[in-house]
């Protein structure tokens, strides 16, 4: 499939490692500029559509398993939920991010709101990538031409 | 310009157009949204708008067809009801505050309290984020969940049904054991 679009392969597989980069950013960065969890979650799902619409699902599915997309889609809400089961058994209220770090609240704070963001980010790719392959896979692959 | 790319998606009888002006439409939004300073919103109008949500769509005009269907039903009804919705939203917005002025709800309620609370608590430049993930944390999780439980749901639609048809074709013989997770 699509074997003759040489520029669109090149670009692609250019561009998947900078908007992987852009998303890890987005993620983690989310602190001190715009964005966070669901926006880098959007982002790190659109590389790995994009990967799977220039080359094909099958070799999208070899990187970035589909099993491995639903366990992730799971783990991200328990990422979220436990912590708050976390700072319950310490002592503290749900999700009260004081008790990662009791004797600097700030730097729990931090740690808190960056390992509650991950765990949007993971759902968040998690089922935007799932929900691409549930479309693509029921899609005939389309000739060139059609479109 | 907002509005041009509304008409013409309204105008527009072929469907690939149609996603295509969608998405300018929401980078158009975002672009809005930047002027009016809400960083956060615009990102996410542009990742989810004009990215994820055209290249959705794209995948489902692939499975179905290219082109809308014509309509012979009356267009007065729908006419009607359009314009008795969009005269009761006017007759709404007469009772909100002027844009930008200084004592409505928002602006005199909890926000400033969070924007002084803010520095001392979390340290986090970024108050969107601290309001969201810290004194929201709650409604986040809620967020998240909804995020995951209309993921299961798009699943379970779209892909649930078929795979479950194969496993009985192929563990037609084991299917009581194969269940007991």
């Amino acid at each position: 499939m699509m074997r003759h679009h040489l520029i669109l392969r090149v670009i692609t597989k250019l561009l998947v490692g900078t908007i992987f980069l852009f998303a890890l950013y987005v993620q983690f960065h989310g602190d001190y500029s715009p964005g966070g969890g669901f926006q880098a979650g959007v982002i790190m799902a659109v590389g790995f559509i994009i990967y799977g619409i220039v080359f094909s699902l099958d070799k999208v599915k070899l990187v970035f398993p589909p099993w491995l997309v639903h366990k992730l889609v799971a783990f991200g809400v328990l990422l979220y939920a436990g912590t708050g089961v976390y700072s319950m058994l310490m002592g503290y209220g749900y999700l009260d991010y004081t008790a990662i770090d009791p004797h600097h609240p700030s730097h729990g704070q931090h740690l808190g709101i960056l390992i509650v963001e991950a765990g949007v980010g993971i759902t968040v790719t998690g089922v935007m990538v799932a929900v691409y392959y549930a479309f693509a896979s029921r899609t005939p692959v389309l000739s060139d031409e059609e479109w | 310009m907002l509005a041009v790319t509304a008409f013409s998606v309204v105008r527009t009888r072929s469907l690939f157009a149609i996603v295509a002006l969608s998405g300018v439409f929401s980078l158009l939004s975002a672009l809005l949204f930047i002027t009016w300073d809400a960083v956060d919103v615009a990102f996410t109008e542009a990742a989810v708008g004009a990215g994820i949500s055209t290249v959705l769509m794209l995948g489902t005009l692939a499975l179905t067809s290219r082109a809308e269907k014509t309509s012979h039903k009356s267009k007065k009804i729908p006419l009607l009801a359009v314009v008795l919705t969009g005269a009761a939203m006017f007759y709404g917005t007469l009772d909100m505050p002027n844009f930008g002025s200084a004592d409505t709800p928002v602006q005199t309620h909890v926000g400033p309290d969070y924007l002084t609370r803010i520095p001392e608590d979390i340290h986090v430049p970024n108050a969107v984020t601290a309001i969201l993930a810290s004194y929201r944390g709650y409604d986040t999780l809620g967020e998240t969940a909804v995020v995951f439980s209309a993921g299961i749901g798009v699943l379970m639609l779209i892909s649930g049904l078929r795979r479950r048809r194969r496993d009985e074709d192929t563990e037609e013989n084991t299917s009581d054991t194969g269940r007991t997770k």
